[in-house]
């Protein structure tokens, strides 16, 4: 096994294009996991934690760029004005992993449980990948392809996330055995956008893919009362809310829930959600 | 090559670039404290400080300690003397069959370090990612207590 440690992005673009075989590896918290058990044996790893211009993030034009590089303790630590994707980095692993896995490592092992992947489709973030001779922006719904599956191309990184900063209130919520260290059995982030007066749902864990349930969205959307933040929404239309997501999630049974069980809860998790992003807004207001 | 500092002593070694960290420590250097039990990050039991943050050193590949400065539960105590958080660990009855508890220690002492006198909350969320299978994590609550008494 060979390793390559390259210093700047255009090194590691280099060093991508010409070993296509070698494994890209920042935090090494999904990797390292398959290496140490010998369910995977790269022929090179192409390590990419020394990199500094995949680290941070930045806002421009109403665009946040987040890099890649950034792990989930920084953005815990640092977007706090982006409360749902605190939560859901707050969620990951424990301390221990959060300080070494990253939002682009999430990304590229495209998990459908990934923690980090149902806000960037709330956010209908873009996924900027980069090689030597070109960048592109994909949009995260035709970015995964399924399970663990993306359209990255063997000369590419993913160097950022790219959002449209939205105002609203937003909200992530999953459900596991336990707080921590636990792999979503459902997973759901909830973003209102009063400036489109629209809704965005996304659920993880569900589907073979992160999914936007967007019959819900659109309920949503028509139910709430967007010129008067005091008005509460009635209960008919949370519970309607809520069966609308869960109809949109097709989740199947494993060992970590049935999908009888990911239904329900992506029921629940959906109308507490709206009730919680519904109080926020009426406090802001 | 991996060219590192462990506690303070450089070191140059030919490793595997799939070994990780844990083994490097455990099996080039004969660091031992740092423990090899779940291997996937589940259980820190091999937490170090890699750079300052605390990490699962059985996650992170050797070849990332290159150029970088590695702390593992071996620099807390100074010769025979325990370091006020494995003299807790002790004294509040908080160790029994003691495999967990290098790791927990580390844990512990990165989270005195940025915070004096944590809460029963924040402790929990702090050592959320270190298992122990014999105390029932009650004792461990109260030896943190104790220590962050004793550090302040």
């Amino acid at each position: 096994m060979d390793a390559f440690l390259p210093r700047t992005l255009a090194e590691a673009l280099e060093l991508r294009a010409a070993h296509p075989d070698a494994v890209p590896v920042a935090g090494g918290t999904d990797l390292m996991v398959a290496v140490n058990f010998g369910r995977a044996r790269p022929p090179a790893l192409l390590d990419l934690s020394r990199v500094e211009e995949l680290r941070g993030w930045s806002r421009e034009n109403g665009r946040i760029h987040l890099r890649a590089g950034t792990t989930f303790a920084r953005i815990a630590l640092e977007l706090r004005a982006f409360r749902p994707l605190v939560e859901a980095s707050r969620s990951v692993g424990s301390p221990q992993i959060r300080n070494r896995a990253t939002i682009g490592g999430n990304v590229c092992t495209a998990s459908p449980a990934g923690d980090g992947i149902p806000v960037l489709a709330a956010y209908d973030a873009d996924i900027v990948l980069a090689s030597g001779a070109r960048e592109r922006r994909v949009p995260w719904h035709e970015f995964f392809v399924g399970p663990k599956r993306t359209i990255i191309e063997p000369d590419e990184l993913i160097v950022g996330l790219e959002w449209r900063e939205i105002a609203g209130p937003g909200s992530f919520a999953k459900v596991g055995t336990r707080n921590a260290m636990v792999i979503a059995i459902a997973g759901i982030c909830l973003q209102l956008d009063p400036e489109s007066r629209s809704v965005r749902l996304a659920l993880g864990s569900v589907a073979p893919t992160v999914v936007r349930a967007t019959e819900a969205e659109r309920f949503a959307a028509s139910a709430i009362s967007w010129d008067d933040p005091a008005r509460p929404l009635a209960a008919a239309d949370v519970a309607e809310f809520g069966r609308l997501a869960a109809a949109g999630a097709s989740p199947i049974d494993d060992v970590r829930g049935s999908a009888a069980y990911r239904r329900h809860a992506v029921e629940v998790l959906a109308q507490r959600a709206l009730h919680w992003t519904l109080d926020d807004r009426r406090v802001a207001a | 090559m991996v060219r590192t500092i462990v506690n303070g002593v450089e070191h140059e070694l030919d490793v595997w670039p799939g070994a990780s960290l844990l083994g490097m420590l455990r099996d080039d250097l004969e660091l031992a404290g740092s423990k090899n039990a779940c291997e996937q990050g589940e259980c820190g039991s091999c937490s170090v400080w890699l750079d300052g943050d605390l990490v699962c050193s059985c996650l992170v590949p050797a070849i990332q300690a290159d150029g970088a400065a590695v702390r593992t539960v071996e620099s807390l105590a100074d010769g025979g003397t325990l370091h006020t958080v494995q003299d807790a660990f002790l004294r509040a009855g908080a160790v029994q069959c003691g495999f967990c508890i290098p790791g927990l220690v580390v844990a512990t002492a990165d989270l005195l370090e940025r915070e004096a006198d944590p809460s029963d909350e924040t402790i929990r969320e702090a050592l959320a990612g270190n298992l122990c299978r014999c105390t029932g994590y009650q004792k461990i609550l109260e030896a943190v207590h104790l220590a962050a008494e004793e550090l302040s």
